[in-house]
């Protein structure tokens, strides 16, 4: 494929601007592919971030013409607008440099949302039989793919709104484990999920879903918690 | 995200509807309850009053007040279901019915009316 892209890349922190570079265009060529030519051909200084070039890791998404993007697994040919590129870092995160995002206030986040496994036995224990078919098991792996890439977390409205709310990924990730019967700290999930900027102050814009690349549903996850919660609440598990 | 294409999803604008319906409801109210009050502070002044409802224009504002009671109801119904029931798919559609619903809802308050 002959031409050139136009693209527009972020450069420097929050007060930094977009500037120009003119990219050979290329078949099957991803947003990534282009960033890597820019930094390999036309200025080594440029910061951005990858690892498995194939849709796993979740380091690689940034803001392409306008939308939070998997920049590995999104060919320019599908968004590239006149020839035209906008790249810019992931929005709702602070900037470090370039098109790398700090990703410590989306981390910290799942922590505050109990966001990890505590186990209810030890290795001595029999192995925990999980019927695959259970609704609680279903629930999960429904929600269970995340690749912490932190779209849904620019692409949400709420998270805009108010910089305190936990957000998509780490609501989706306690909904994992709030429906895994071999988890010993439902309680204090559910009442970190409950207080305010959790769970409750999703508006239910179904941004997160929209633009998950990996398809999943978080407003579903979000929804579950709200009716775990409530019900948690009614029969006095937790408190307000 | 641009702000463009936020405002192209129509979840958030379902949102956006929602809200601002409520907000007018919600400036309504107190005029609502000022004409229940003449009903109490004399006949005649009701009578006035709904003399003058019986404009053209009175009726159509009423129109433009039940459609947004309608769709305010029935958008905050979804919303209920969205968070208190098994997820179902297709909450656009949803949404969208809700408008239609409240658009045919307005058209038989007129229907009546006039």
């Amino acid at each position: 494929m002959a031409g050139t892209l136009e693209v527009s890349l972020w450069r420097g922190g929050a007060d930094g601007r977009y500037v120009g570079y003119e990219v050979p265009m290329r078949d099957s060529q991803t947003v990534l592919d282009v960033v890597t030519w820019v930094q390999r051909n036309a200025d080594a200084t440029l910061s951005y971030r990858f690892a498995c070039r194939v849709g796993m890791c979740g380091s690689c998404a940034m803001t392409v013409n306008g939308r939070p993007r998997w920049t590995c697994r999104t060919h320019v040919s599908k968004v590239a607008s006149d020839g035209k590129l906008k790249v810019g870092p992931l929005e709702n995160l602070p900037v470090i440099k370039d098109l790398a995002a700090d990703m410590r206030p989306f981390f910290e986040k799942w922590q505050q949302a109990q966001g990890r496994f505590a186990p209810s036995k030890t290795r001595t224990d029999p192995i925990e039989r999980i019927s695959p078919d259970s609704p609680a098991r279903l629930a999960a792996n429904a929600a269970i793919e995340c690749i912490n890439c932190g779209v849904c977390y620019a692409a949400c409205d709420t998270v805009r709104w108010n910089p305190d709310y936990l957000g998509p990924a780490a609501l989706n990730r306690a909904w994992t484990l709030v429906n895994d019967v071999r988890d010993a700290a439902n309680v204090e999930r559910l009442t970190a999920v409950a207080a305010d900027s959790g769970c409750h102050a999703c508006h239910s814009h179904q941004s997160c879903q929209e633009h998950c690349p990996v398809a999943l549903n978080p407003t579903a996850s979000i929804a579950g918690l709200k009716r775990k919660t409530a019900q948690a609440y009614l029969r006095g598990e937790i408190k307000p | 995200m641009s702000m463009l294409s936020r405002r192209t999803s129509p979840l958030w604008l379902a949102a956006l509807v929602h809200r601002l319906s409520g907000l007018a409801l919600a400036a309504f109210l107190p005029f609502h309850f000022l004409a229940l009050g003449l009903a109490i502070s004399g006949e005649a002044r009701l009578e006035g009053f709904l003399r003058w409802a019986d404009q053209p224009l009175v009726k159509l504002s009423e129109g433009l007040l039940v459609g947004l009671l309608a769709v305010h109801m029935l958008g905050g119904l979804r919303l209920l279901a969205l968070e208190n029931l098994a997820w179902r798919e297709g909450q656009t559609r949803f949404a969208l019915l809700a408008v239609a619903a409240a658009m045919v809802v307005v058209f038989v308050f007129l229907a009546s009316v006039f």
